[in-house]
């Protein structure tokens, strides 16, 4: 190009053009190498997992050390009554911070309160476990579900604060106004009318925030624990598929290896279809407004 | 429904502002959860390590030995494997993600966006465990086998690429690290690429500019500033991931020149041993590790914060 800057020859165009083109083509192929592994896991996650998957999958306990067979029965309840319990701890706490952001806070006090829960949304989840440790395993002197959930729960709570505000704030002003004139009183304006409205919004900030937490392992490594039997009191450990994916892919067993991928492969099957309800719902959601 | 009962319903007793009070100061409360949050894990963490920081001191930052049956601790493996890890996936993903979102906002063809859009969504979901298992069983063989070979092959000349191959090491984590903030910082770099006016690209494009030429002057040097705050998001996201890395990088305290030799981060020792320290002593130095991840992590994280702020103006960008 340094030839001839004003006029640019047909070899400068045609070389110009040609770059162009070259990188058009890298930018495909990144996207391509970007997407790749999405296809790679769940093509492997197929391969290994589905013939693992049977009756026996869903309905047995992890057998002992050396012997064959066996299931995850109790990882998965154990992973559903976690993500019920975090549901306790993070949905109300992230529902009443979303409706101060929307609703009273002032915007210098939002700007600090969004700076805030997206740094705390940062905090490796590792550290959230280390936490819980001290505040729930120390004092009471056992692992615990209880201590599992919170952990779950309070990494929740920023994810769905934030998404409550968003939707709040798009419930229109006339709606507050209207009820406002009518003499209704603030909070019941705030519960009945604008948090109402935008229900199915919040739900689905609700189920993205779970659909994240549901594969989280870290957190429950020193909270959950894990445990190989049913859990019958949740002042006890208790297992989670994350965890039981982990303990048995280190594992130098292969029937173990085996079970892990199949419980890889109902986790993502839950996250996956966690998400899809989502999508469903906002879909819905476009259609009636 | 019936109308008129609905709102006699709603209509308040006159006087009572009680409820109104009551229900200001609930929210008002979960809202400061979050501050309170970012103080109790601080504050938890250090009065954690009390013991180790007595103890050991700053020293303990640059300490290289990790020794528990000696009782004694030191950070500096495990700050080196976080940062090497850490930075090797930048290095991959950000180059990737970048032209991954220019691809999206400038090239695709609108039936093409959507679907891949959702593919790298659905990449954000992939829990860190199964990319672990993954790793283990289907990434680290092939890079054993193939990839690792292929770079001693070709560029055994520079020390990075030197030493035996196992197959876990600092590169098989970085690798896996890439994969998982990806779609984070695609996300991101996406969000900044649409907020360049696209009076920009026509000014570009009618000068004559090729397409490349667009993207290059009008695009990636007015949204720099952005991208360059995408990429600390990346940074931030990578500095805590545990369950992949633990599983892939071979989970070895030392110092090593080459990317082939196992390593160790802060997070994924934690994640190892925390169950099993034996000693107060041990446990408190777990502790100042998380400390030390914590501190840096919350850094990056605000600088990043900083960073896509100024770039966007005061709309803020949803980060998850």
């Amino acid at each position: 190009m340094e030839a001839s800057p004003y006029l640019p020859t047909a070899a400068v165009a045609r070389f110009r053009k040609a770059k162009s083109t070259a990188v058009t083509v890298v930018l495909v192929i990144c996207a391509g190498l970007v997407i790749a592994p999405l296809f790679l896991v769940i093509y492997f996650l197929l391969v290994q997992g589905w013939s693992s998957i049977d009756l026996n999958f869903f309905t047995q306990l992890p057998k002992p050390t050396g012997e064959m067979g066996g299931g995850m029965a109790n990882a998965i309840v154990g992973t559903i009554e976690l993500l019920a319990m975090a549901a306790v701890v993070g949905v109300p706490l992230g529902i009443f911070g979303g409706i101060y952001l929307a609703e009273y806070g002032s915007d210098r006090a939002n700007d600090w309160l969004r700076f805030a829960a997206d740094v705390l949304n940062g905090v490796p989840s590792i550290v959230w476990g280390m936490v819980v440790y001290l505040m729930l395993v120390v004092p009471f002197k056992t692992f615990s579900a209880y201590a599992g959930g919170v952990a779950l729960g309070l990494m929740m709570v920023p994810l769905v604060m934030r998404t409550t505000e968003e939707v709040l704030i798009l419930v229109p002003q006339s709606y507050r106004e209207a009820a406002l004139a009518l003499g209704v009183a603030r909070w019941k304006v705030i519960m009945v009318i604008v948090v109402r409205t935008a229900l199915k919004g919040i739900a689905t900030g609700v189920i993205v925030a779970l659909a994240r937490i549901a594969g989280e392992t870290a957190p429950l490594l020193f909270t959950a624990l894990g445990n190989n039997f049913w859990n019958h009191n949740l002042k006890e450990p208790i297992a989670a598929l994350p965890l039981q994916i982990f303990a048995y892919a280190i594992s130098p067993y292969d029937d173990w290896h085996r079970q892990a991928w199949a419980g890889a492969l109902v986790l993502m099957g839950l996250i996956l279809a966690l998400n899809i309800s989502v999508r469903v719902m906002s879909r819905d959601r476009n259609r009636t407004h | 429904m019936s109308q008129a009962s609905t709102t006699s319903e709603l209509l308040p007793e006159p006087g009572s502002r009680a409820p109104d009070i009551a229900f200001k100061w609930l929210a008002s409360l979960a809202a400061m959860t979050i501050v309170v949050l970012i103080v109790l894990v601080g504050w938890q963490l250090y009065a954690g390590s009390r013991m180790s920081i007595a103890k050991f001191g700053a020293g303990f930052l640059w300490s290289q030995e990790w020794d528990p049956v000696q009782d004694k601790y030191g950070a500096l493996p495990f700050i080196f494997g976080t940062l090497v890890s850490s930075l090797l996936a930048l290095l991959i993903a950000v180059p990737l993600g970048v032209a991954t979102a220019l691809f999206l906002t400038e090239l695709a063809p609108m039936k093409l966006r959507q679907p891949i859009i959702m593919a790298i969504e659905m990449l954000a979901a992939v829990p860190s465990v199964i990319f672990g298992l993954w790793g283990i069983f289907i990434l680290i063989p092939w890079l054993r086998d193939h990839l690792f070979v292929w770079l001693k092959h070709t560029l055994g000349f520079l020390p990075l690429f030197q030493g035996p191959i196992y197959g876990v090491s600092m590169l098989a984590a970085g690798i896996i690290i890439a994969i998982m903030i990806l779609p984070i910082i695609t996300s991101i770099s996406r969000e900044i690429l649409r907020s360049v006016p696209n009076l920009q690209r026509e000014a570009a494009y009618a000068l004559g500019a090729t397409r490349w030429e667009v993207l290059k002057i009008a695009v990636l040097s007015y949204a720099r500033r952005g991208l360059f705050g995408a990429a600390i998001l990346g940074l931030g996201r990578a500095l805590g991931e545990t369950m992949a890395v633990t599983m892939v990088i071979g989970n070895r305290p030392q110092i090593a020149a080459s990317l082939f030799a196992p390593g160790y981060t802060l997070a994924s020792v934690i994640a190892n041993e925390f169950a099993e320290a034996t000693s107060d002593l041990y446990l408190n130095s777990l502790f100042e590790l998380g400390l030390v991840l914590l501190a840096v992590t919350i850094c990056v994280n605000i600088l990043a914060q900083i960073m896509l702020k100024s770039m966007t103006g005061s709309g803020p960008i949803k980060v998850n």
